[in-house]
Parts: structure tokens; C-alpha cells; sequence
């Protein structure tokens, strides 16, 4: 899986926490969850969790501190597939 | 509620409101929307935007209302909901909970959800008196405004009686359970058939403000709270955690009269507790009492759990609604399935007290009670706005 085909599932997986639409169709590896697009902190839990479910990972907790934009998830995203195979 | 067979109840009977649940994404944004699921927090939330849209105040804000502030009364969250939460933990699952299970466990959901749309920045409570939680919290809006820390209150009250709620009343054999087959005659209080109350579901919400401040900005006035009272029977003298100390009853009627400059030949509608269960009688009796007013002298008296159940915490809030148009509109509601009115009663007072059809009258000044487990006692005064 490539780090775009991962950046545009993302899109749904960060579709119900903002109500930055415009931002979220733009997203790069530079857009900040907090900060861009919006997102309460308390709801990027919701979003691990919700990639958790849809790659079939684990995402521990230090592995979760470091997901601050959109890079950083996909670089755990592929990080944790990585360990599964 | 057939389901209600399923499960084994008694009563299976519920006045529910009728909700659409999708509705609630015309009043909250998407996101906070999506994993809401506590439906006293849905039902709280469309009272209080109803109430606040009605007033004609805006509904968007930057900055915090800080004159405003919010008391709302619920009695527990929503447990249906939080099975889920139960299963999970008990499947070491915990983890997959996420972030929103927690705020709307909390006794305080609906009113920080309410709080958070709007933006306000005055003090916020949550009460939880019972069935006095409504009225006690209307009370309380109307005590911080009149002491000077707010210009505005939202107050009211949310329930939502999911099935373990019920099934908890319905193992008291306090709910109606011979009117299965006939939901409209189920709620009958103060008739000599009344076996219990009908459980009921809902919120009522008012907009309070201080007069000068309403006046200022052209409000329209429904109605004005004169005062009230809220107290406890000390579960004493007669009064236990279920049942009414008759003596508090009697002195927070007389303490809500008192705090509102009204003498009882002032009252021209009680609207009662009433839920039609064996207390309907002594709370008639105190209400006699507390007015010194019986036979053909005491004043019109409805319930109007007669028509739409018992709202538990949230009936205080719904009933005084029903209380403030039946000023607005000046009438009296009927008492439905009041066709055999109990003759304890009718000893008491006389039968045209009790109205079986809607009568066109001067409505001027309502007394509103609600009386609670724990022996905790609301009562505020309603007036037309002259």
C-alpha cells in the first residue's frame, strides 16, 4: 500500500471529526490534525482507534504520540502493516 | 412497547416522545453529532435550542455569553447507551471506548452539551432532585438571576426512562398495569381505578432572564416567576426515602407563597404532582391543607401526567411549560381518564376542581409542584406578565 492510496483512505477516517471539509479534501503530509483541520485533541483516540479497525494494527501508545499531521499517521500506518507481514 | 412484553414487565406502556434522532444535525455540528448517543442529552439539547431560538437571542457566539448561565436537571444517563460501554469493559475491550463515552456518562452531559452550542459563560449546574429535579431547577435559574449574578438562565430538565430504568420502577409496583390493552386510559390520576403512572420521556426548557434585561430587549414575556421553594421532609415525620413527609410538603407550598408576595386566595390553577399512585390522595389533602382552601373553595387542579406520563426528573420542566401556556393561552387543561374520580378525593374538594374538559378562563397565577424520592419538595409560583 503507498503512502498516497493511504493519504486518501485517510480522508474518511478523518471525515467525521471536522468540519474542515475544504481543508480535508487539500490534505498533505504537512496538514496538522489539530491545528488544520480542526480536530478536538480528545477525538485523535477516536481516529487511532477508527485506523486501529480499518488496517487491522495496533497502534500503542508511544507509537500514538508521535501522530501529530498526516505524515506522521501514515508513517505509523505503514510502520505497523510493516510489523504484520 | 411491546418489547416490554419480552420482557417480563407489568406496565408496558411509555409515554415517549415523538424523535427523530437525525433531527438533532439541524441543531449541533456533524462532528459533535456523530457518536452521540445518549437520548436524554438528544432531548435536552433540542428543548434548550427550541427555548433559546424562541427567545429571538442569537444563536451563534465568539465570545462566552458570560451573563448567561444554565442549570439543567437530569436523574441518571442514558444506560441504554451505556451497555455498550459495560460489554466492551467486561470483553477487555476498553480500549475501543474512544473519547465520547465519558462526557456523556457524566451527570453533567446535557448540560455541557447545551452550554458548549451556545457558548455560555455564567454559572452551570446540573441538579438532580428526582421528580422535583425540574421545577428545582427553574427555582434555582430564577434565585441566581434575582440575587444579581446572572442576567439570563437556561433551565429545565431531560429523561429519557430507557428499559433498566423502567424495569426498576415497574419491580416497585408503582406503574400502571391494568390498561396494557388501552394505552390512552393508562395515566388516570386521582381516579378511584388509578394503579400506578405511566412512565414518560422528554425535556422542558425555559429561557429566564431578568426583567430590565428582557424589557431592553423587547422579549416577549410568557410569563413571570414569582418565587418558590424547595425544601426536604427529612424523611421524618412520615416521609421516607419514597414517600412525602406531609408536613415539608405543606411548608414549601406555604414558603413559595410567602417568597412570592401571593396569598393562597390568589391561586387560580394548581398544577400537581399527581402521578395517579396512592399518593395522589395525601397530596390533594396537602394541598387543602398548605391553601387552607377545600370543598367547592379550592382552586382548579390538574395533572398533566394524564396525558403524557410521568417524566420523572424531567416532568417539573415539562409540566411547567404546560403551566406557562395554559397562561399564555389562558385555559385550564383537562384531567383525562378522570371519570371516576376517587371519592377520598372528591370528600376533599369539590369534583368541579378537578376539570375533565378544557375550560376558557383567566389564568393568572398557577402554583406548580413536583415532589420527589429522597422527600425533596419543588414548588414555584407562576404569573401572567402584567
Amino acid at each position: 500500500m503507498t503512502r498516497t492510496e493511504i493519504l486518501n483512505e485517510l480522508k474518511k477516517v478523518f471525515a467525521p471529526y471536522t468540519t474542515n471539509k475544504e481543508m480535508l479534501a487539500g490534505i498533505s503530509d504537512q496538514t496538522d490534525l489539530i491545528r488544520d483541520l480542526k480536530i478536538n485533541s480528545a477525538n485523535l483516540v477516536d481516529i487511532i482507534i477508527d485506523a486501529e479497525a480499518k488496517y487491522d494494527i495496533e497502534i500503542d501508545y508511544d507509537s500514538a504520540d508521535k501522530i501529530i499531521n498526516v505524515g506522521t499517521c501514515i508513517d505509523v500506518i505503514m510502520e505497523k502493516l510493516n510489523q504484520n507481514k | 412497547m411491546p418489547h416490554y412484553e419480552e420482557l417480563n414487565f407489568g406496565c408496558r406502556l411509555a409515554g415517549m416522545p415523538d424523535f427523530e434522532w437525525e433531527k438533532l444535525k439541524d441543531y449541533i455540528s456533524d462532528v459533535t453529532f456523530y457518536g452521540l448517543k445518549g437520548t436524554n442529552i438528544g432531548y435536552g439539547l433540542i428543548a434548550a435550542l427550541d427555548a433559546w431560538a424562541d427567545s429571538g437571542v442569537e444563536y451563534e457566539t465568539d465570545e462566552p455569553r458570560w451573563e448567561t448561565g444554565c442549570i439543567f436537571g437530569n436523574s441518571i444517563a442514558d444506560t441504554e447507551a451505556m451497555k455498550n460501554v459495560i460489554i466492551r469493559v467486561d470483553n477487555k475491550e476498553a480500549k475501543k471506548l474512544g473519547s465520547r463515552v465519558v462526557e456523556q456518562a457524566m451527570n453533567s452531559g446535557a448540560t455541557s452539551y447545551i452550554t458548549g452550542r451556545l457558548g455560555l459563560g455564567n454559572k452551570v449546574v446540573t441538579n438532580s432532585a428526582a421528580c422535583a429535579t425540574g421545577t428545582q431547577a427553574i427555582l434555582m435559574g430564577y434565585e441566581y438571576i434575582k440575587h444579581g449574578y446572572a442576567k439570563r438562565m437556561i433551565v429545565g430538565s431531560t429523561e429519557h426512562v430507557d428499559t433498566y430504568v423502567y424495569g426498576a420502577f415497574d419491580s416497585m409496583r408503582v406503574l400502571s398495569r391494568k390498561f396494557n390493552d388501552h394505552p390512552e386510559q393508562a395515566s388516570r390520576p386521582m381516579s378511584s381505578t388509578a394503579g400506578g403512572f405511566i412512565p414518560g420521556s422528554g425535556a422542558g426548557a425555559f429561557i429566564l432572564e431578568d426583567l430590565d434585561f428582557a424589557l431592553e430587549r423587547n422579549a416577549k414575556i410568557y410569563a413571570e416567576v414569582l418565587g418558590g421553594s424547595s425544601n426536604s421532609g427529612g424523611q421524618r415525620l412520615g416521609g421516607t426515602m419514597t414517600a412525602a413527609n406531609s408536613t415539608g410538603v405543606i411548608r414549601c407550598i406555604n414558603e413559595a407563597m410567602t417568597n412570592s408576595n401571593v396569598s393562597a386566595s390568589q391561586i387560580d390553577l394548581v398544577s400537581g404532582h399527581l402521578t395517579a399512585t396512592n399518593a395522589d390522595r395525601q397530596e390533594i389533602e396537602n394541598w387543602t391543607m398548605a391553601l387552607n382552601r377545600k370543598g367547592k373553595d379550592f382552586p382548579l387542579t390538574n395533572s398533566l401526567k394524564s396525558m403524557i406520563g410521568h417524566c420523572l426528573s424531567a416532568a417539573g420542566s415539562i409540566e411547567s411549560v404546560a403551566a406557562v401556556l395554559q397562561i399564555e393561552h389562558q385555559f385550564v387543561h383537562p384531567n383525562i381518564n378522570l371519570e371516576d374520580p376517587n371519592p377520598v378525593i372528591t370528600d376533599m374538594v369539590s369534583i368541579d376542581s378537578l376539570p375533565v374538559k378544557m375550560i376558557k378562563k383567566e389564568v393568572n397565577i398557577v402554583a406548580k409542584a413536583n415532589f420527589g424520592f429522597g422527600d425533596v419538595n419543588s414548588c414555584i409560583i407562576l404569573s401572567k406578565y402584567n
